[in-house]
């Protein structure tokens, strides 16, 4: 078995009596894409907020490559590779592409208190940035501004900036929402061939794409783990039929 | 596709369209106190120098308001702490005696270089201090804390009898500049001006560099430069600092300008005014809040020579640039912002 990169081990989360999530263990091996599929409500995006850091867990931890990062900040955990990308997209609208990939790359560099050259004519920002729109079909759009950009094209670009900071794993949340049967498929092959540079915890609520890019499925209800296993076994589960698949059909 | 947006990259251009309206408005600035001199209208070279110091105050704020999205209610605290450090040095300078005596022993100075860098670094510790506590808030609770700040700074000057207490402190005699008569108005007014457009070149500097890059990701979704990496709160109380310290600098010249230093420098109404510069100039326009100042000034001037109501003109017009003219006077002239 591949050693885990992230591993999460009974993470507990309330709002007053509701238990948002309900000790939750899961791991993230490299080269794999697990996926986190579960009715509405069931707490997935709460367990994202819990593995990035932007909420705090009441019991549990979280490590990083063996490493516990449980106490650290959003930003602390980002730095040491933990990428995320967004349900909602929070690109920077008024920046252009380049600007906003620019960013992530400076980050990765660590040196964004520096204030007198121009970022804009910083070859050592400019040229990993440009490879990454590269990467992502991008290129023809990096002088557009992010908020002239399609919701498809946005997308892209927050996959380019995740991927700028050359992160150790990534989580992804509902990377097709949105996008209409035109976008999950060129997006589902990029990812395929994406799970090669990072492995990502992915939610989405496209089954298609869910069954065609997991290697891993974990079902998620009311805070719980119900079920884990291959594509194979959570299609044939009459337990998450019942609770998931049955129910959306 | 084959629409514009699709053709990168634009080429660089020397001079862009806002370059070359921050260019026009600082000639213009500059022109007016020339030919007022000319004229022999020391009162409106006066008024130039008010309005490049007001300027230079907005400059400060538009960094923290334009660019970090950090609506503070609360820079007359620094542009009063300003004008209170030439004040204060005025005083002493005048009745002879020290600045302070423990723990070390300061003499009053009429170096007029010296005091800038002193106010600047006081107003800078100021917004240090103010900064670490209220960005640890945001939205309405941000503004509401800065806010109360600078009113506590403001009833402290006003019960402290030793600086005037409500009568302020009068400066008598004008501070020196190597090389400058300072009591020459255009002197004086060259003294400002200088300090404006050295502002506008660190901020534009600034602006343009990875902190200002990082700080206006911070702007439009703290979350968001959390994510890749950078904290958002350090970011963000560096430019706060940077926005006080200038604004502090500002206040130096404005005390120095009236040969007075008085509370309601330091009071919210100070504040508020510093904030209708960059929104009538335009929000995060570089130039902006220089627009903004010399609006404001003219209006004062013009209006408030017919009615002493003046205020309710500049409140129509302040109201008319929200409503359908959200990039300010520079919006209007140079078109709108871009990335």
């Amino acid at each position: 078995m591949a050693e885990a990169v992230l591993s999460v081990a009974g993470l507990t989360k309330s709002f007053g009596a509701l238990k948002a999530s309900d000790a939750v263990s899961l791991d993230l091996r490299a080269g794999e894409i697990h996926a986190l599929i579960g009715p509405n409500g069931a707490g997935k995006s709460t367990l994202i907020a819990l593995i990035a850091g932007q909420l705090r867990q009441d019991v549990g931890t979280i490590h990083l490559d063996g490493q516990e990062i449980t106490p650290l900040s959003v930003a602390a955990r980002a730095r040491r590779g933990l990428g995320r990308t967004f349900q909602v997209s929070t690109v920077a609208l008024d920046f252009t592409a380049l600007a906003n990939v620019r960013l992530a790359v400076q980050a990765r560099l660590g040196s964004s208190y520096r204030f007198l050259r121009p970022a804009a004519f910083d070859a050592r920002l400019e040229g990993p940035a440009m490879a990454e729109l590269e990467r992502f079909d991008l290129a023809r759009r990096a002088h557009v501004v992010a908020a002239a950009l399609s919701h498809g094209e946005r997308r892209q670009l927050e996959l380019a900036m995740a991927f700028a900071l050359e992160p150790r794993c990534l989580l992804l949340d509902e990377p097709m929402a949105g996008l209409g049967a035109g976008g999950v498929a060129p997006l589902t092959a990029l990812l395929r061939t994406l799970k090669r540079r990072c492995p990502m915890l992915l939610i989405e609520h496209d089954m298609d794409a869910v069954f065609a890019l997991a290697d891993r499925i974990s079902v998620l209800a009311e805070g719980r783990i119900v079920f884990q296993g291959s594509a194979e076994e959570v299609r044939a589960s009459a337990l998450v039929r019942e609770l998931y698949l049955g129910a959306d059909a | 596709m084959a629409d514009a947006l699709t053709l990168p990259p634009p080429r660089p251009r020397l001079l862009s369209r806002d370059a070359l309206v921050s260019l026009a408005v600082l000639v213009a600035l500059a022109a007016w106190p020339l030919a007022a001199s000319a004229l022999g209208e020391t009162w409106y070279v006066n008024l130039a120098s008010r309005a490049a110091i007001l300027a230079l105050a907005g400059v400060g704020l538009n960094l923290a308001l334009g660019y970090g999205g950090m609506v503070s209610l609360g820079h007359a605290a620094f542009f009063g702490l300003g004008g209170y450090v030439v004040g204060i040095s005025a005083d002493a300078a005048l009745a002879g005696t020290p600045l302070l005596t423990w723990p070390i022993h300061i003499e009053a100075t009429t170096h007029l270089p010296t005091l800038w860098a002193v106010s600047l670094g006081v107003a800078a510790l100021a917004a240090l201090a103010i900064g670490a506590i209220s960005l640890r808030t945001s939205g309405v609770y941000f503004i509401m804390i800065t806010l109360a700040f600078a009113q506590m700074l403001y009833y402290f000057a006003l019960s402290w009898p030793a600086y005037g207490g409500e009568d302020g402190l009068p400066i008598y005699v004008r501070n020196a500049f190597p090389g400058l008569d300072t009591y020459d108005p255009l002197h004086f007014f060259a003294l400002c001006f200088a300090a404006l457009v050295l502002a506008l070149a660190l901020s534009a500097l600034t602006i343009a560099s990875r902190f200002g890059q990082a700080l206006q990701c911070a702007r439009a979704s703290e979350t968001r430069l959390a994510t890749l990496g950078i904290e958002p709160f350090p970011i963000r109380l560096t430019a706060f600092v940077l926005s006080g310290a200038i604004t502090g600098l500002a206040g130096a010249l404005y005390a120095e300008l009236n040969g007075f230093v008085s509370p309601t420098m330091l009071g919210w109404h100070t504040s508020g005014e510093i904030i209708v510069f960059v929104l009538l100039g335009g929000v995060a326009r570089l130039i902006g809040p220089v627009a903004g100042a010399v609006a404001f000034v003219l209006l004062e001037t013009l209006l408030g020579g017919l009615t002493e109501h003046w205020q309710l003109g500049l409140g129509l017009v302040l109201l008319g640039v929200v409503l359908f003219q959200r990039g300010g006077l520079i919006g209007l002239i140079a078109g709108p912002r871009h990335g």
